[in-house]
């Protein structure tokens, strides 16, 4: 593994407005040369705006043994959703 | 000022024959890189210059007003028709020396576009305007590389080293001046491409310098291509494997 090149997480924004959507990974010796990389992987066929890369070793997860008392107590939670008020049409979409 | 039509035709060709045939050596490396990222960066760079040699050879076929297409020019020449420098038909050697091939190129294709997007010939100043953008990339890109394995590794360093001293004689070819380089720079379609040279120079010994490798003292050049006077044994083989479907299967489309 000593001669492998670190792992880097590819985000890009599709559009002005929208937000970093995390698109793969890939390998590169530094931040500047992942960011190359990722132009010439993930942007070929003009799906972006922007990207960031992120040194894969550097993103904190949880750990998936946790999701019952990270995730299960919201599944009950409905009136968290806002689904219960009456919106005037003329919002419009939200 | 009128420009002389054939003069232009061989200033197109000259484009045009440059990222034609980079732009195939390039793709050879599709499926071969030395990792993934490598390998879809490259075939980006070739298929980019594939179509600036689209633009170009596009244009010379509507200057030479016989008919032909970019396609006709590309693939029913023969090796004394084509007006490339050596530089571009020299083999792929190992990866450090096509990059370093590519930045030598890259970096004159980025002195040459900062002017020809200026010239008197709209089409060309379009061409220009077009291609300057991947170039910028291209020559970022390639530099990078050079650095990277210039001043890497004991081995990386001596093999970009080696490169550099076997692909050095060819770099200056791409700053000859004849008779066609004069009609061009009296039209105002394109600058004298030896006085490029001073800028050319700034830029590659920043880059080499920083790849701590040293540029040979020689200033011996192989020359004969842009002219047309004599290829090396390369670009026949080249075009033998680029123009195999064209040759066996004449006016084949799919």
């Amino acid at each position: 593994m000593k001669n492998e090149w670190p792992l880097w997480e590819i985000f890009i924004r599709g559009q002005h407005g929208m937000s970093h959507r995390h698109v793969g990974s890939l390998h590169a010796p530094d931040a500047e040369m992942a960011i190359k990389n990722a132009r010439d992987v993930y942007t070929r066929r003009n799906e972006g705006v922007s990207i960031w890369v992120v040194e894969a070793k550097h993103i904190s997860a949880t750990a998936p043994g946790d999701k019952g008392p990270l995730f299960e107590p919201s599944e009950s939670k409905i009136y968290r959703h806002p689904t219960f008020f009456d919106i005037p049409e003329e919002v419009g979409s939200m | 000022m009128s420009v002389d039509k054939q003069q232009l035709l061989q200033f197109l060709l000259r484009q045009g024959d440059n990222t034609l045939v980079l732009g195939h050596r390039v793709s050879e490396w599709c499926g071969h890189s030395p990792i993934l990222e490598e390998d879809i960066a490259l075939a980006n760079t070739a298929l980019d210059l594939i179509g600036q040699t689209q633009m170009w050879l596009g244009y010379a076929a509507e200057v030479q007003g016989e008919g032909k297409t970019a396609d006709d020019l590309a693939f029913l020449r023969d090796a004394w028709d084509f007006r490339n420098v050596l530089l571009v038909e020299m083999p792929n050697g190992d990866f450090g020396q096509t990059l370093l091939r590519q930045f030598l190129f890259d970096a004159f294709q980025s002195v040459l576009m900062g002017r020809l997007m200026k010239s008197s010939d709209e089409q060309v100043a379009a061409i220009a305007a077009k291609a300057s953008k991947e170039i910028a990339y291209h020559v970022e890109r390639s530099a990078d590389t050079v650095v990277g394995l210039g001043d890497g590794t004991e081995e990386s360093h001596d093999r970009m080293q080696a490169a550099l001293e076997y692909l050095w004689p060819y770099a200056g070819e791409m700053f000859e001046s004849d008779d066609t380089d004069a009609a061009m720079a009296a039209a105002g379609v394109a600058p004298d491409p030896a006085g490029l040279r001073e800028e050319y120079d700034a830029l590659i010994g920043k880059v080499l310098g920083e790849a701590t490798l040293t540029i040979p003292d020689s200033r011996y050049n192989h020359k004969g291509g842009r002219n047309g006077a004599m290829h090396t044994e390369h670009l026949g083989h080249l075009l033998t494997s680029m123009q195999w479907l064209q040759r066996a299967y004449p006016g084949c489309e799919w």
